[in-house]
């Protein structure tokens, strides 16, 4: 941006702005028309400069990886993380209770098939818990994680 | 005015249509539908509206979509890799449907589609047949995998398989639990903080006095609702890649 030094009015300034995009022009064209005299060096020249641009990209989309995954944490508040927690284990538990409840009407093992399914079903509970809690502190690595 | 408060009032269901018993089922279109109907709507014209301009300098319609695909692109892309990139319709439309049920239900007088556990549950139980259809389809028995973790010796794998296998059970039940519990919790608290307001007003001057705390409440409790009905949206949204992911790569 040109900024006017002198508090003026807004036109003198625009003007002086418009000058200025004007001298950036002629002092571009005049610079490509001294490469394209030059030939030869221009090529090898423009290939060094794609060079260098393409590795700055490349750094810059590294360096943007690093700096997103850490943010992405923050997106949860505490709450949803306890309430996620928490119908995490009594799901688990739902499951052995309907699971041992069920084999009991149907095979009338009453009540082994509810104690046995519902240990089995606290055990799965707190395997969730354990799991969702691990995904939660490394949320960006799991994607990289799970793929082998 | 009501003498009584009730704040369950407001998860009843209503016939608007009644079709009768159709193969011994009830079938009507209830206000849930009509809520449906409206969403749908709502979604497909939003989409429509802002992908009509095909401007190459978004306005702002156009950009809410392009945020909203890469917000939904960048979780399933995290998540279940790029791979996963196959369900983005789904995922998308999940999301979207979620979000927007959840929100709507935020205005006074509409109707919460997300609040009864047919829905969620419904919603749940599609993802998770899915995953288990496209993961036998896709791995074949090597989808057995996800409930055989390595390294465990031999004489515990009955016991990890079954644990194994009733965690990946309990999926469905928090996933849809989660949801309908938040937004069933969040709107009954509402209705009855604001019903305190009421009643106290009837009490006269120190009873209006007395009504500024619940009314304060009432306010922030509105902040913390929209927050959840994104919140459970988009937690929704993440299992659903997460779990998207175990159908294409089962391996522990």
């Amino acid at each position: 941006m040109v900024r006017p030094v002198s508090e003026g009015p807004p036109l003198p300034a625009l003007t002086c702005a418009y000058a200025a995009i004007g001298v950036a022009d002629i002092r571009m064209a005049a610079r490509d028309e001294d490469s394209s005299s030059a030939g030869g060096a221009s090529d090898k020249e423009l290939a060094r400069r794609l060079d260098r641009l393409s590795r700055d990209l490349e750094e810059e989309k590294r360096e943007r990886a690093t700096r997103e995954r850490p943010a992405r944490k923050s997106d949860s508040t505490d709450f949803a993380l306890a309430l996620r927690l928490a119908s995490e284990f009594v799901a688990g538990i739902l499951v052995g209770v309907a699971l041992g409840w069920g084999l009991d009407r149907v095979a009338g093992t009453s009540p082994w098939g509810l104690i046995g399914f519902l240990l089995l079903g606290f055990g799965a509970g707190v395997l969730n818990v354990i799991r969702s809690a691990g995904n939660m502190s490394t949320t960006a690595g799991a994607g990289d994680g799970k793929q082998d | 005015m009501e003498d009584r408060v009730d704040p369950i009032h407001q998860f009843q269901i209503h016939n608007y249509v009644d079709f009768g018993t159709i193969g011994g089922v009830h079938i009507a279109f209830t206000n849930s539908a009509l809520f449906m109907f409206i969403i749908i709507g709502l979604i497909t014209g939003f989409l429509t509206l802002a992908t009509s301009g095909h401007a190459l300098v978004p306005g702002r319609f156009q950009s809410l979509a392009e945020i909203s695909y890469e917000f939904v692109a960048n979780m399933l892309r995290e998540s279940a890799g790029t791979e996963g990139m196959r369900f983005f319709p789904f995922v998308f439309s999940v999301f979207m449907f979620v979000l927007f049920a959840n929100v709507l239900g935020l205005f006074p007088y509409f109707f919460t589609v997300t609040s009864h556990i047919v829905i969620t549950a419904g919603l749940s139980v599609t993802i998770i047949l899915l995953v288990i259809i496209y993961g036998f389809y896709r791995n074949g028995l090597h989808f057995l995998g996800l409930f055989v973790p390595k390294g465990v010796p031999g004489y515990l794998m009955p016991l990890v398989v079954a644990i194994e296998v009733m965690s990946f059970l309990s999926r469905p039940i928090s996933l849809s639990v989660r949801l309908f519990a938040n937004m069933l919790a969040g709107h009954i608290t509402l209705k009855v903080f604001a019903s305190f307001i009421l009643m106290l007003s009837a009490w006269g001057v120190a009873g209006w006095l007395g009504a500024v705390l619940p009314f304060a409440m009432t306010v922030a409790l509105t902040a913390l609702e929209a927050l959840v009905a994104f919140l459970q949206a988009y937690v929704f949204a993440i299992l659903t890649c997460m779990y998207l992911n175990d159908a294409l790569h089962p391996s522990h």
